[in-house]
């Protein structure tokens, strides 16, 4: 089962108490922007074996948004954070690069 | 409408009437903010996920924008109209929902199991204590809890499923359905 910490609310919520919002840190495209750049924001995610980054919601609690970083092999939890950010914050790398070094996601790796 | 007058099982169960509700949404750093609703309310300012009320007048934290305020019905719609005219300067939202939710009183020996039955919440004496307001679900519906004490927690949620949600805890505090989990 998965637990996730609501930063919000402080709520430890399993699964069926959140909503799941997808892939993390996206960059949206809107009008004016390249057909590759907007292709990309609308349908090329990642589907990483191991460290992912997503988004979910607090959906029968608090109602909010916010941020997770989780293994997706084993369903470990390295944590959980703002949603008023675009990118993972330094603690969460530092937590994962003790638990899984070399890790890398999109153009982010370990060493920063 | 699913009776409740005649339900006798682990944990009595007791529909309340009157009960108004305010919901509103501001700033909590905001000192005017503050003021306003413990004016109306009666009660200091609730703590994260905190239930603060007094003979049904009173405060629920709710998320970290959004707050429950807990007064009589019928003073319900004058309130909401004065309160949204004290935040009128302010970022702020007032809405009576009395009319959209339901509330109802469970009381007995059983009542912490009564809701570890229906909710995904720790409900173990050590972890949820009395005055601590959790928003989850009850089976399938969204729902809210506090314990006043040891015997007795108060439930709402939306009046559309006031019937599934009287057949839930029904079900949930039948007599012959104890599992004495927390008395072990
Ligand atoms: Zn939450």
């Amino acid at each position: 089962m998965l637990i996730f910490t609501c930063p919000y609310c402080g709520v430890a919520a399993e699964e069926t108490e959140l909503a799941a919002g997808g892939e993390a840190h996206l960059t949206r495209f809107g009008p004016g922007s390249s057909d590759d750049d907007f292709e990309s924001y609308l349908f090329t995610r990642e589907n990483p074996k191991g460290v992912h980054f997503e988004r979910w919601r607090h959906v029968y609690g608090c109602g909010k948004w916010f941020h997770a970083a989780r293994c997706t092999v084993s369903n470990e939890v390295f944590g959980t954070y703002s949603a008023q950010t675009t990118e993972p914050t330094a603690e969460i790398r530092e937590t994962i690069s003790k638990k899984r070094p070399g890790w890398s996601w999109r153009d982010m790796n370990g060493e920063g | 409408m699913s009776d409740l007058k005649n339900f006798d099982g682990l944990v009595s169960i007791r529909e309340i009437e009157g009960q108004g509700m305010l919901v509103v949404r501001g700033d909590f750093s905001a000192p005017a903010f503050r003021e306003a609703v413990c004016a109306l309310a009666g009660v200091d300012f609730p703590e994260q996920r905190q239930a603060v009320v007094r003979d049904g007048r009173g405060l629920l934290w709710m998320s970290p924008d959004e707050l429950m305020v807990m007064l009589p019905r019928a003073e319900a719609s004058r309130a909401r109209a004065d309160l949204a005219a004290k935040l009128a300067d302010q970022h702020a939202l007032v809405g009576d929902v009395s009319d959209a939710r339901v509330h109802f009183q469970i009381e007995g020996r059983v009542v912490r199991e009564t809701i570890a039955k229906l909710a995904p919440v720790d409900m173990h004496p050590d972890v949820f204590a009395p005055g601590t307001l959790r928003r989850t679900r009850f089976g399938q519906v969204a729902t809210a809890v506090w314990l006043l004490d040891e015997r007795t927690a108060r439930v709402f949620c939306f009046r559309s499923v006031r019937d599934y949600m009287a057949k839930l805890l029904a079900v949930a505090a039948d007599e012959k359905s104890e599992v004495a989990y927390f008395q072990k």
